[in-house]
């Protein structure tokens, strides 16, 4: 009897409600470290926008979005919760998601459980989401107590916001099944996360930019959820909502496949 | 399909050149315990993940309970408990939490596992620890919690990776204790293992492997019988390895030499230990063959002569 079929790594997600106790798993550690990781969280962005948006702000003066004067400290908030979001769920999806997977093995003691890796990878990605999102959400209640923003529009940045999280978790997945070591996410972070903050229009608009680092820049990730996100802290509705949900979705979509692919070659022993 | 619980049948699997496991062949009868043994390297651990639908083989079959593996991985792995070779307990839970955790991936209810975790930590003599994170406890405890972790879903069989290896001789003797349990249960067990003495105590029939191949298969005892000289007489001391050119090799049906010491095979040990008397400088250990000696007889690992 022979049951020679070497499925591609590349086949379709097969994914189930079983990601579900997986998520669980991380919501319940998180619980017990929760409160020393936000401030770990929130602390940074938040200094940068005080000091920043401030200190900046008070030479900069305002600033011209799409013809409309705004404050640099909203500019840069808008902007900057964007950072957030991507920078907790890539932190999340890179160093915590390797931790379990390949520290503590605990993706193999689940795998023994009645659980696949394809759900694995939904949950682990969705936990990375919600992680930005709970860093986001913090954020948003100190802009409001600050006064930067009280669009009401910010009640629909809030799920935008949990999508840019997902979609930088999907991508972050792809460097974690690829990942040797905690060292290579440095290189994830300093070659294309960083890079990536000064092109998308978070410290400073685009149009400062040459005519060709700004074509690079309208297809980056970031800079797409910027230009959904800050039009909703002005009270303003987005334009081009779908080209940008659309960019953002490509790269959602693309992140996971790939992500998925790679952790099942990983694993496939 | 027989009765079996679990049917290995001609499972191959390569790595490039390299043929790790090679036309593996076995079942497991309900309520048997069946161990693998074989020397590092040797394919068990391959041949478990195959089992598990983690390493798909490139050849054979996988069936339990009836069911097909890699297609039925999930439907399988709900009757199944898994012990792997390295603990991936969470060190951030207590054992209950562990518990209650790992229940959740069976699709167990919290109020359902919450009523089995008092029963599965005094399994595992845990009680005390309840509340103790797994960086907290002893190797004995950590093994023994991942147990009671693998008993979680109640399972019909357990595949047990080396469940005791690197532990002390109390914490693997209270392994065992509650690993015959089970068996006293009428759960059905694979373990792997690299103790000639856990496998002689618990299991039914054992499985000889080496280089990824079936090399011998039966109760301990039969194996035994089957391969081996009743008894063995181990001499050693200065001058022991002169006694390979010494008349004394006919008095045994098999002589091997392994470092300092000569291990006379023999169907009776009587004339020899009589001739050994005049050798008043060696030391002789006269003992019946164990399932080591088959181990070594069956795998080479020792430096042979020609018999």
């Amino acid at each position: 009897m022979q049951m020679t079929q070497s499925r591609s790594v590349w086949r379709a997600p097969e994914l189930s409600m079983r990601w579900w106790p997986v998520f669980l798993r991380n919501l319940l550690v998180w619980r017990k470290l929760a409160i020393p990781s936000l401030v770990g969280n929130i602390a940074e962005p938040l200094m940068w926008l005080v000091a920043f948006g401030y200190g900046m702000g008070a030479l900069v003066g305002k600033i011209s979005v799409d013809g409309t004067p705004v404050p640099y400290i909203l500019f840069l908030a808008s902007g900057s919760i964007c950072m957030s979001a991507m920078q907790a769920a890539s932190f999340e999806a890179l160093y915590s998601a390797f931790s379990r997977m390949h520290v503590q093995k605990t993706w193999d003691g689940i795998m023994n459980a009645p659980v696949n890796l394809d759900d694995i990878v939904l949950a682990e990605m969705l936990w990375a989401a919600f992680k930005a999102l709970f860093t986001v959400t913090a954020i948003l209640g100190v802009m409001l107590a600050l006064g930067i923003s009280y669009s009401p529009k910010l009640l629909v940045a809030w799920p935008v916001l949990l999508g840019v999280g997902i979609t930088f978790s999907c991508i972050a997945l792809i460097f974690n099944a690829l990942a040797t070591g905690y060292d290579f996410f440095t290189y994830y972070f300093t070659l294309f996360l960083t890079p990536m903050m000064f092109l998308s229009g978070i410290f400073f608009p685009l149009e400062q930019l040459p005519e060709v680092v700004r074509l690079i820049s309208s297809w980056l990730p970031l800079t797409n959820a910027v230009e959904l996100v800050r039009p909703l802290f002005m009270d303003q509705w987005p334009t081009h909502v779908l080209r940008h949900a659309l960019v953002l979705v490509a790269y959602t979509v693309g992140g996971f496949w790939i992500a998925l692919a790679l952790t099942r070659k990983r694993f496939r022993g | 399909m027989s009765e079996s619980i679990l049917s290995v049948q001609h499972l191959v699997k390569r790595y490039g050149d390299a043929t790790v496991v090679s036309d593996m062949s076995f079942e497991i009868a309900p309520g048997e315990c069946l161990g693998v043994i074989g020397p590092n390297g040797a394919g068990k651990t391959t041949t478990i993940r195959m089992c598990l639908g983690l390493t798909v083989p490139d050849e054979g079959l996988v069936t339990a309970f009836g069911l097909h593996m890699p297609r039925d991985a999930l439907a399988i792995k709900a009757q199944l408990g898994v012990v792997s070779q390295f603990d991936t307990l969470d060190p951030d839970f207590s054992c209950a939490e562990n518990l209650l955790v790992y229940g959740r991936y069976f699709g167990l209810r919290d109020a359902q596992i919450r009523e089995r975790i008092p029963a599965l930590l005094q399994f595992g003599s845990l009680t005390h620890k309840a509340d103790a994170k797994p960086g907290e406890l002893s190797g004995g405890m950590k093994r023994r919690l991942s147990l009671a972790r693998a008993l979680v879903n109640n399972p019909r069989l357990l595949l047990l990776d080396e469940p005791t290896t690197g532990l002390d001789p109390q914490a693997r003797h209270l392994m065992w204790e509650r690993l015959q349990m089970l068996l006293s249960e009428g759960k059905s067990i694979l373990l792997t293992t690299h103790f000639m003495d856990e496998a002689e105590r618990l299991c039914n029939r054992l499985l000889v492997v080496d280089h990824g191949k079936k090399i011998a298969e039966g109760s301990p005892r039969d194996l035994i019988a089957q391969h081996l000289e009743p008894d063995v007489v181990e001499v050693f001391g200065a001058g022991a390895l002169g006694l390979m050119d010494s008349p004394l090799k006919a008095l045994a049906v098999r002589v091997e030499v392994s470092g300092e010491t000569v291990f006379f095979y023999t169907l009776d040990a009587k004339p020899l230990m009589q001739a050994l008397v005049a050798y008043p400088q060696l030391r002789t250990l006269h003992r019946p063959a164990n399932l080591e000696d088959l181990f070594l007889k069956l795998t080479g690992r020792q430096i042979r002569e020609d018999a």
